[in-house]
């Protein structure tokens, strides 16, 4: 499969200008004319979201467009800390990033662009802006900001708070931020990744954007994939791709794996290597994940799924905005009982607590945290039931004290037994 | 139970509106439970769930006691529309 977003890379230093520009062509401009005809190639092209939620680009877009002083708000916070993807098209392809911040904003007659991005990669994306001052922009203001950190700091009207120069805290919707976001005024936010497609439909139109892909999901998308795999790194694939084509993508796997958390930190741990199933919403349903924002997680033979979800929903609950009462006790609940049953001091009655409080938390938050821990929770104790039973009865096994495949920044080590 | 879930579709045709919580304000007093305890019970850590499946015509003075009993005003009914 020819390379889209990521063409021209890996390269030794982040792609100028001049570079971008003989790989991709000259940006195009979208005049007040053109802006209706780019929002239907791009509804037409299916783009859907690639922040996590999918939700269908040209949908904001309209709902944006023809509104009072609109603003685009590029997120590039990322705060899934097993997730690169954003970064790498921050860092090593600014240009394809801005020109689809520059056309979205065209499209839906925005004047100003803020670019929300990870402090470090501040200083590469001015030199970026400065590269395109010269060039005959539409009067579009490009402001850049640093990013929020913390899980919840990326959801989209957790990074309008933070703008805002308030804590990341998600806030309810209704309004959405297409209605009301920045300041009061209809916000389109989109991912990086999403930005980047969009700058390559609008080249190219979206006949070629679904040349690839599957009749419900079009298009490549990133994945980053990490764990007992010989080549980490983020991998730009066909959505629907076989999942286990992408342990042999990244190298192949170190070791026989046991599981894969599919999704990221929101996402569902499904058995093994994802025999039978595709990298879309369909089939990665079927197996109660979602293809979130790309994330692959390799769990080796080596490694303990018990210590490893323990931890996890430990983090999780910590990194909650400490705003919904079901999202701050359900999740702790659920962080103690799995850390009761990697020590083997479960309780009686456990594995129906686990079960009751992963339904009761789910959908009960400002913000989808809660839903997201819930579904991972859930779907380790289907996925891991043998070695759950198995530490429940002997406690922690070999393994436990050292398994450390998942990142977990900041985790209190009070949490750790 | 979620606190933004629309119920389907017959159901809420029978219904004059629904309750929809704002989670971030709810505290957890749980007075909304005590006054309404057809369609609001209280989770294992004390906070509203609520029946997705709106509020027929003839609770609809409970649901707006509930509403009014909230002392941090977490709670709103929103009424159905009427047309068709």
């Amino acid at each position: 499969m020819r390379h889209r977003l990521l063409a021209g890379l890996p390269a030794d230093a982040p792609l100028s200008l001049a570079a971008h520009r003989e790989i991709h062509g000259e940006t195009p401009t979208v005049g007040r004319h053109d802006a209706d005809v780019l929002i239907r190639d791009v509804a037409a092209a299916g783009l859907k979201g690639r922040g996590g939620a999918g939700f269908p680009a040209a949908t904001k877009m309209a709902l944006v467009a023809g509104s009072r002083r609109p603003i685009v708000v590029v997120n590039g916070t990322e705060g899934e800390p097993m997730s690169a993807k954003d970064r790498v098209l921050l860092e090593m392809t600014p240009h394809l990033v801005l020109d689809g911040a520059e056309i979205a904003a065209q499209a839906v007659g925005a004047r100003e662009c803020l670019l929300v991005a990870p402090t470090d990669t501040l200083p590469g994306l001015h030199k970026a802006v400065r590269e395109r001052r010269h060039l005959p922009r539409s009067r579009v203001r490009v402001k850049l900001a640093p990013a929020a950190s913390g899980f919840v700091a990326g959801e989209e009207t957790a990074v309008l708070a933070h703008l805002e120069r308030r804590p990341p805290r998600p806030r309810p919707v209704p309004p959405r931020p297409a209605e009301r976001g920045y300041r009061g005024r209809p916000t389109l936010v989109n991912n990086v990744e999403t930005l980047a497609h969009l700058a390559l439909i609008a080249r190219h139109g979206s006949a070629w954007f679904k040349g690839v892909g599957t009749p419900e999901r079009h298009g490549t998308t990133l994945v980053t994939i990490s764990g007992a795999i010989h080549a980490p790194g983020v991998y730009e694939v066909p959505c629907g791709v076989e999942v286990p084509r992408l342990l042999s993508i990244a190298g192949g796997a170190m070791d026989s794996v046991r599981a894969l958390l599919v999704g990221g930190y929101s996402g569902a741990w499904v058995d093994g290597t994802g025999a039978g199933l595709t990298f879309d919403d369909a089939s990665l349903q079927s197996a109660h994940a979602m293809p979130g924002a790309g994330v692959v997680v390799a769990l080796g033979a080596s490694d303990c799924p018990v210590a490893e979800t323990a931890r996890l929903a430990g983090w999780l609950s910590q990194e909650s905005a400490d705003q919904c009462g079901p999202c701050v006790h359900g999740l702790e609940s659920l962080a103690q009982l799995l850390q009761r049953t990697e020590t083997g001091r479960r309780h009686r009655g456990d594995r129906e607590r686990l079960a009751r409080w992963t339904w009761m938390v789910t959908g009960r938050g400002a913000c989808q945290h809660p839903t997201g821990a819930a579904r991972m929770i859930a779907s380790a104790s289907r996925v891991f039931a043998a070695e759950f039973e198995d530490h429940a009865r002997h406690g922690r096994c070999e393994a436990c004290a050292w398994s450390r495949v998942l990142v977990t920044p900041g985790l209190r080590q009070s949490r750790v037994a | 139970m979620s606190a933004t879930h629309r119920g389907s579709a017959p159901a809420l045709a029978r219904s004059v509106g629904r309750l929809v919580l704002d989670p971030t304000r709810c505290t957890g007093h749980g007075m909304c439970a005590e006054l309404f305890p057809e369609k609001i019970a209280l989770d294992d850590w004390g906070y509203p769930m609520i029946d997705p499946n709106g509020v027929p015509y003839h609770l609809e003075k409970h649901a707006e006691r509930a509403v009014k009993g909230c002392p941090v005003m977490a709670l709103r009914f929103e009424r159905a529309r009427t047309d068709a």
